[in-house]
């Protein structure tokens, strides 16, 4: 087994570095020496093992599920909003064109009523030009308008 | 009859190691975590580990070189252990930069000399303290444990290029904190 006799053995490269430098790297090796000779040489205590700092885990504990409860709330607000928003705009739509087919329906029963009043305004005045054959003569020497007035 | 005796030339082995190397062992492990309690119970562990491993230890490198890759595994798994385990109330007692500069050997030193040591340490430390894990552990196996580039390359399993960029870097950077002066 190999001994190390410390004293001897030395990094050779320190011979090349600045005498401040090497000064100080030898104080520091003297220093760690002495540092851990003293600690070695204490006397112990017994010491007791680390404890779970269950404290500690219980606040992470509690704030993960406080992080978690307020991130799921939100997303679930915010999709029951999107929902609301578009079951709106979906009856929106609905009524819409309810109202857009009620408007079309009245305006054709308006464009039926017009040309059935047309046809029978017609039909009279058609009519109103008939007369007995008697009075031919007479009626060939009315206008249009002298006929309607009638 | 045999197979005893030979645990027992086995066992005296490994308790010579063990008086041997225990010394750096510790001071690597202390001035690598700053924490005299880490420090203590790495070592024990690296020592219990080698114990159960002895048999199969072969002598390819040296005992030491052995000792201190068990003790740098030891000291990475703690760290790792550590930062997995954030909720577990592990005390740090490492000690500040100041107060492990304050450790001298009592010498023909006067006051003087006392305070510039001191000082000198204090910075070393200090550049020690910004070093990155890897130019930490080559600095402290060159400079404080004394071992040879080629026992550091095998102790850390890096190449010996490796061990001399990190080891002039880190002399950089005592040199950048003596320059701040």
């Amino acid at each position: 087994m190999e001994h190390r006799d410390e004293n001897t053995r030395q990094p050779e490269e320190l011979e090349t570095l600045e005498p401040q430098l090497r000064e100080a790297l030898d104080n520091f090796k003297s220093s760690v020496t002495a540092w851990s000779e003293a600690m070695m040489s204490r006397p112990r205590e017994a010491k007791a093992p680390a404890r779970t700092n269950w404290g500690l885990v219980a606040k992470w504990v509690l704030a993960c599920a406080v992080f978690a409860g307020t991130v799921s709330g939100g997303i679930y607000q915010n999709h029951r909003q999107q929902e609301i928003a578009r079951a709106e705009a979906a009856a929106a739509a609905a009524r819409a064109a309810a109202q857009q087919r009620e408007l079309a329906a009245q305006a054709q029963k308006e464009q039926s009523a017009q040309s059935a009043a047309d046809l029978m305004a017609k039909v009279d005045s058609d009519v109103s030009q008939e007369v007995p054959s008697a009075l031919e003569p007479l009626a060939s020497l009315m206008t249009d308008d002298q006929a309607k007035g009638n | 009859m045999i197979k005893a005796t030979a645990q027992e030339t086995a066992a005296q082995e490994f308790d010579s190691v063990v008086a041997s190397h225990r010394v750096q062992i510790f001071r690597f492990l202390l001035a690598s975590t700053r924490d005299v309690d880490l420090a203590e119970t790495l070592t024990q562990d690296c020592f219990l580990k080698a114990h159960r491993n002895w048999a199969g230890f072969r002598g390819e490198s040296s005992a030491l070189t052995w000792l201190m890759r068990i003790a740098i595994n030891l000291q990475k798994d703690h760290w790792r252990n550590r930062r997995l385990q954030f909720w577990r109330h592990t005390r740090t007692n490492a000690v500040d930069l100041d107060e492990a500069g304050e450790w001298l050997p009592s010498g023909e030193r006067n006051a003087e000399q006392r305070i510039l040591a001191k000082e000198q340490v204090a910075h070393v430390w200090q550049a020690v303290n910004k070093l990155s894990e890897r130019q930490r552990t080559v600095f402290l196996l060159r400079y404080v444990d004394e071992l040879e580039l080629k026992e550091i390359a095998v102790t850390t399993g890096m190449g010996e290029g490796t061990v001399k960029a990190h080891l002039s870097r880190a002399l950089a950077r005592v040199r950048k904190e003596f320059g701040k002066d």
